[in-house]
């Protein structure tokens, strides 16, 4: 039997050169004569290891990493297809503490088969929650939704479960799904791991909530920046077509369900729902007005759900093991697993998936091992570029919904973006209110135009300007952006700005006494 | 067959692949970019034509979305990144390498035809900061070395 070596052909891993790296395995091990099979699949999400090689052993999967092109032929004098040792040994994968103390749900699949494998999905618990679900009827699919606990992983952490109710109680000729995989968040990579790692079971989610409310079509809005999510997807979704997991007759159920993948076009607003739905019937991306509500007047004015890629990709598991399964997992409000993504400068950067309640301390040190430059950490950015910047005080709240919002901050999309001691936090605000001046849809006034008087005036204060006029000004600014704007780009960028501002106001050129005066 | 002849039948070629489609717009502006490198302006009454819309609505959606271009690109495209967990590991100074190393600024196009430089707000390559992508081609961990070193690589093959 050949031995099996696996080389990750996650977009992450290939741009750190794992493209090289399994191509150099292959000619060694044909000069050689070793019989190998290389598999690529998705990442474990420990970047720092990339390009991580594993071998199958009969103990579990041995790593070796991270692993360059030029080293393969010395991982061959060591024996590595036998699991023998070398510099780059790293153990047994699942024995690595990063790995070890995570609870992977969601991710339970990705790193470990083959993403473009319908028999390896099927080998590992896939569609058995489609199973169970094609027994259901409507009404306690998104029951067993509902009870699960689970809320939005796009951002809103709106109640996944009430979503999908609205959408099945509202009668219609046609609904639609939409899987919103614009990620356009800074900062954040999960649904491009799942896209990429394990495409099936954000396939298999949408079949389910298609199922669930009644809806035969799905689009899942992928953002034009992954090209390798885009492919892995398209081939994913043929195998389904033909296995009979998609279609006219679902694994002979008489449930139709269709789906397709359409690119967005480097439009970050197009990640709000609205202006998504916009973007899919050919449009500018503008943002709606709401109401009407997308799940009752949604894709070509027919009600449809949006949901992100991991709450989608969420809904299998729950589906085979029970909404009370997952509800058991996290605290409060906050149920189930939270993927986090660990970026910046962070000494190991990656994926952890975790239940809520963990702090964001634990995340930055235990996890990630603090900075990458070996600096103090002096600001962390979680939830994206509409995320509050936190200050060390900070990190000791738990990674929970209700937590975060009760200091102004928002977990979001799950994304941890870390700065050392050399950041310049008045810079960081003026990016922000350029980004915003950048990817405004347009349609409210403060967004469009504030954004860009608030580049200036930060640029102002940077400069020393008339400090405390300017400072009252950004916050007066900031005031009209919170309360007049239509969607969350121009609603939440003060989050960023003020949170620079309050909590790093030395970067401003801020004393005490100015303050005061 | 003249140019500009096969560039509308390149259009009508793929305006009929997706006009039955529901939303045929996107799509169609991406095949067509995908096609010909950029949406050159000679294309919009065709497609406006083929997919029954008006000049100033396609017009409009090609000018709302960043990655459409108007004007052709070089031989390659590079999409720098801008944002955040970039900048936490030095995308500034990389920013400022590339630009003189190339000697253009963002939207602009080396006098040799060779290189595009655009900027991107993430490309979900965060955990591999700094990044940035070449055509379909990503590279994480950047620093000012490997940027010439894969600049001349392409350079030389250009
Ligand atoms: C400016 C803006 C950008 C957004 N970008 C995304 C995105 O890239 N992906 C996403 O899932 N949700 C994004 N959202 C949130 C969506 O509007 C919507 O809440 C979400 O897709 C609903 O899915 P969920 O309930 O599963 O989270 C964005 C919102 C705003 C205001
Ligand atoms: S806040 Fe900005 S992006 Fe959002 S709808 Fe208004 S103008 Fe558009
Ligand atoms: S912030 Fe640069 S790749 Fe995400």
């Amino acid at each position: 039997m050949s031995q099996k070596i696996y080389v990750s052909a996650d977009s992450s891993a290939l741009s750190l050169g794992a493209e090289r790296v399994a191509v150099a395995i292959a000619k060694e091990a044909q000069q050689r004569g070793v019989e190998i099979e290389i598999i690529r699949n998705g990442s474990r999400g420990m970047y720092w290891l990339e390009p991580l090689v594993e071998v199958g052993t009969p103990a579990g999967r041995v790593a070796y990493g991270p692993v360059q092109a030029n080293v393969v032929k010395s991982l061959f004098d060591s024996n590595f297809t036998e699991g023998g040792t070398h510099p780059l040994s790293l153990g047994l994968t699942e024995e690595l503490p990063y790995f070890k103390r995570q609870t992977r749900l969601t991710f339970a699949r990705v790193g470990i088969t083959d993403p473009i494998s319908l028999q390896d999905y099927l080998d590992n618990e896939g569609y058995k929650g489609l199973m169970n679900a094609l027994r259901m009827d409507q009404a306690n699919i998104v029951k067993a939704v509902t009870d699960s606990g689970l809320r939005g992983r796009g951002g809103a952490a709106f109640p996944t479960g009430i979503k999908w109710n609205t959408v099945l109680n509202t009668p219609s000729d046609q609904k639609y799904i939409i899987c919103n995989a614009d990620e356009g968040d800074s900062g954040t990579f999960s649904d491009r791991m799942i896209m990429e790692g394990d495409p099936f079971v954000l396939i298999e989610g949408m079949t389910i909530a298609g199922i669930a409310v009644g809806a035969t079509q799905g689009y899942i809005y992928l953002r034009v920046e992954y090209p390798h999510a885009h492919k892995t997807l398209n081939a994913a979704i043929e195998k389904a077509y033909q296995a009979g997991y998609l279609g006219a007759d679902i694994q002979g159920s008489g449930k139709h369900f269709d789906l397709e993948v359409r690119l967005g076009a480097g439009a970050y607003v197009c990640g709000e729902e609205t202006s998504l739905m916009e973007s899919l019937e050919g449009k500018r991306g503008l943002v709606r007005f709401k109401p009407p509500l997308p799940a009752i007047k949604g894709l070509f004015g027919k009600p449809t759900v949006v949901n992100n890629v991991i709450s989608l990709a969420s809904v299998p598991i729950i589906l085979d093991k029970g909404g009370d399964y997952y509800r058991d997992f996290g605290l409060g409000r906050s149920r189930g697993t939270l993927p986090l993504q660990l970026a910046g400068n962070i000494k190991h950067p990656g994926l952890v998936e975790v239940a809520f309640g963990m702090t964001l301390r634990e995340l930055l040190y235990d996890f990630g091992g603090g900075s990458a430059t070996g600096r103090p950490i002096r600001a962390v950015q979680v939830g994206g570029p509409l995320g509050a910047y936190m200050p060390e005080s900070q990190f000791d709240t738990p990674l929970d919904y209700e937590a975060f919002a009760a200091i102004w901050t928002v977990l979001g999309h799950g994304g941890v973006v870390v700065f050392d001691d050399t950041v310049n936090m008045a810079e960081m605000a003026r990016y922000s209110m350029e980004f915003c001046a950048v990817e405004s849809c347009g349609k409210c006034t403060p967004c469009r135009i504030g954004s860009t008087r608030g580049v200036e005036v930060i640029e102002d204060i940077i400069n020393g300007r008339e400090l405390v006029k300017n400072v009252a000004l950004l916050r007066d600014l900031c005031n009209t952006l919170l309360n007049g704007s239509l969607c969350a780009l121009g609603g939440m960028t003060p989050y960023p700005v003020l949170s620079a501002l309050n909590h790093f106001s030395e970067d401003f050129g801020i004393d005490e006494n100015a303050e005061a005066a | 067959m003249t140019e500009r002849d096969n560039m509308h039948s390149i259009v009508q070629e793929i305006t009929e692949r997706f006009k039955a489609k529901p939303g045929p717009l996107l799509p169609v502006l991406h095949a067509v970019q995908d096609a010909l490198g950029f949406v050159p302006a000679e294309c919009v009454p065709d497609i406006a034509s083929a997919l029954n819309l008006s000049r100033a609505e396609v017009h409009g959606v090609i000018s709302f979305y960043h990655y459409f271009r108007e004007t052709p690109p070089g031989k390659h495209t590079i999409h720098l990144c801008r944002a955040e967990s970039c900048q936490a590991m030095g995308a500034k100074q990389l920013e400022v390498h590339v630009k003189s190393r190339l000697g253009i600024d963002y939207h602009e196009t080396t006098a040799d035809g060779s290189f595009s430089l655009e900027p991107v707000y993430c490309l979900g390559n965060c955990a591999c900061s700094p990044a940035m992508q070449i055509d379909h081609d990503i590279y994480g961990r950047i620093t000012a070395e490997t940027f010439d070193e894969i600049v001349n690589e392409l350079g030389e093959s250009a």
